[in-house]
């Protein structure tokens, strides 16, 4: 640990047009770390995550991860806006996986594995292909290499989308709602590899309403509403005792 | 359209086999009279009639010269014409795809400059009739007989004499892929945005440059979309290639077909000898595309089985089988077969 931040949010916020999605977003996420964002839809969770690999540009506030922020670059005290390619080169340390798992259908499991590790680190496709190999193993899909996505359930879709992310060697992990899209008994096989993804010492950000995943395996469980931090802490306690009547409101609903 | 609903209805009465076999459980099968379409019958009997009379009428009349359409059919100077035409409009549809493809990248790129760009080129093409710019590229070698290089109004560099435009099947190949890729750029466009936004925001975030993104995400899906209506550009583009008269270049089919008649001074039958080769040739190409168009919507048919594998509960179906499934009782062998090796040889690219 070099007690530098995986993410650090300051103040951070972000409109579309009059639409003020993000209200000053603070929170920490140190390396390792899991933290788990519940909260009523539209309350700017996606929004967030999105922010923190540039697929939204931040307006306001500081939003650094791994003490470099994120989309500028500061020289004295202004900021400048990074290239395209920078901005690219800042993400490949992040992985996002979506709700909707957006797998490339045009290309097998193994196929949507490398094509990044190929294209971006020009990792040879020998190289790239033992490792997809590998990762597939680890979400326990070895036997489903060459099957296109169509071919796959839900949940090995998801899967497959989680050894994708995974290939480009991130230091942090962002899930946008992955299990939100899956038949219920599908929901365990992916929760399982979160887990496992976890205990290995990942630092991930996970937006779900899975409350029994949240409460295992979450270091920090944050509230969010109307683009604020509501509530944030040790999962059991915000589960247990919620402080905000608006927490307690939406804990009642999906409890 | 209505004929089908009514022969829904009287199935049973002619195949009361079939019927009864599946609606037996529930209730008995409905034995109707069908509906009876009199007028139809009697309109399709006046229009056979008046076809009969006119083919009738027309072998006899001499102005159709028909031992002409038989002696010029296949005479050398016309196949070597049709020749030509078939080669102006692959020429022209590949330049035209290419290009289209790069403007319709062009106007969906973040870049202001190259969607302005394109937007103005697809105005100008599209707002001018072909015939127009056919003429125009046919004069360009007047207008610019040399090509110079240098800074404008001092001593030039390098001059090029204007070789390009004098070649007229280089002209002709210009002005029709030039305009083509007007339309074809449309085509790629609405491709492109067919493709679900996710595909491009996943691409992003594995930290692949929009020009990855669009190499290798987004355009081998938006092909799906493409193909079917550049199949059609093609159909279209063979027989706008008899406008390349505007230039003039008069060695494609109709020009031939023309300066041969204005020696004989038989004009009619030529005019028949040039339409029967733009039939055969657009019959050939309506049968692969029809093809194409099947091979490529069974590919759309998996892409909405797959949408719905983020649903619930279809995630476990097997996606051919809403394909298969009314093929077998529709065309055994005849409609099926030749389209099945024809989709494996497509479908081995992946
Ligand atoms: N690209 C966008 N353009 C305009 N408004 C957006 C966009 N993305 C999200 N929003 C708006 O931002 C708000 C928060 O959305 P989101 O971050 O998706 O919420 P959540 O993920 O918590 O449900 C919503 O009101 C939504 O309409
Ligand atoms: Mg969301």
């Amino acid at each position: 640990m070099t007690g530098v931040p995986m993410v650090l949010a300051e103040k951070v916020s972000k409109n579309f047009g009059s639409n003020r999605v993000l209200r000053g977003i603070s929170l920490q996420v140190d390396p390792g770390e899991v933290l788990c964002m519940v909260g009523p839809s539209g309350s700017g969770k996606s929004t967030f995550l999105r922010c923190i690999n540039h697929l939204e540009r931040v307006d306001g506030g500081r939003l650094s991860v791994n003490g470099q922020l994120v989309g500028y670059r500061q020289k004295g005290d202004k900021l400048y806006e990074l290239k395209l390619k920078e901005a690219a080169f800042q993400r490949q340390d992040i992985g996002m996986v979506f709700q909707r798992f957006n797998l490339f259908p045009h290309l097998t499991a193994v196929e949507n594995i490398t094509l990044a590790p190929m294209r971006v680190k020009k990792q040879s496709r020998t190289a790239a292909t033992a490792r997809a190999m590998e990762l597939l193993e680890r979400v326990g899909l070895e036997d489903k290499g060459d099957a296109y996505p169509t071919r796959l359930s839900g949940g090995q879709q998801q899967r497959v989308a989680i050894a994708r992310a995974l290939a480009m060697d991130p230091k942090l992990m962002l899930f946008d709602e992955p299990t939100s899209a899956l038949d219920p008994e599908l929901v365990g096989e992916v929760l399982d590899v979160m887990k496992g993804l976890a205990k290995s010492g990942m630092t991930m950000i996970v937006v779900t309403h899975e409350m029994g995943f949240a409460r295992e395996v979450a270091d920090t469980l944050v509230f969010m509403d109307e683009g604020v931090v509501v509530e944030a802490g040790p999962p059991r306690q915000v589960l247990s005792d919620p402080q905000h009547d608006r927490t307690k409101a939406f804990l009642s609903k999906v409890l | 359209m209505s004929e089908r609903g009514a022969d829904r209805v009287t199935d049973p009465a002619k195949k009361p086999a079939t019927a009864t076999a599946t609606a037996a459980d529930s209730a008995d099968a409905i034995v109707a009279i069908p509906l009876r379409h009199p007028w139809r019958n009697v309109i399709a009997v006046v229009l056979l009639l008046g076809l009969a009379v006119f083919l009738l009428d027309a072998a006899q009349r001499p102005d159709y010269g028909w031992a002409d359409v038989g002696k010029y059919i296949f005479d050398r100077r016309i196949s070597q014409a049709a020749w030509v035409t078939l080669w102006l409009t692959i020429y022209a549809m590949v330049g035209a795809i290419v290009i289209g493809l790069l403007l319709a990248i062009m106007r969906l790129s973040p870049n202001p400059v190259l969607k302005s760009i394109a937007w103005l080129y697809i105005w100008i093409f599209r707002g001018t009739p072909v015939y127009v710019q056919l003429v125009f590229w046919g004069i360009v070698s007047l207008i610019y007989p040399v090509f110079t290089f240098g800074i404008p109004f001092t001593t030039p560099w390098a001059t090029i004499p204007n070789g390009i435009f004098t070649n007229l099947f280089i002209t002709a190949v210009i002005g029709l892929g030039l305009n083509e890729a007007a339309y074809m750029s449309e085509i790629v466009r609405a491709g492109l945005l067919s493709v679900d936004e996710g595909q491009a925001e996943a691409s992003t975030a594995l930290a692949m440059s929009w020009g990855q993104t669009m190499r290798y995400v987004v355009v081998p899906q938006a092909m799906k979309i493409i193909i079917p209506p550049t199949g059609n550009e093609v159909i279209s583009m063979l027989k706008t290639t008899s406008l390349v008269a505007a230039i003039p270049l008069s060695v494609d089919l109709y020009g031939v077909s023309r300066g041969i008649s204005a020696v004989t001074f038989t004009p009619v039958p030529l005019l028949i000898v040039a339409s029967l080769w733009y039939l055969l040739f657009t019959s050939v190409l309506m049968v692969g595309q029809h093809f194409i168009e099947k091979r490529f919507s069974r590919g759309t048919g998996r892409l909405k089985a797959e949408k719905g594998a983020g649903t619930p509960g279809t995630t476990s179906t097997p996606t051919p089988a809403p394909t298969s499934g009314p093929a077998a009782p529709g065309g055994p062998g005849v409609a099926r077969t030749p389209g099945a090796p024809l989709g494996n040889d497509f479908g081995g690219k992946g």
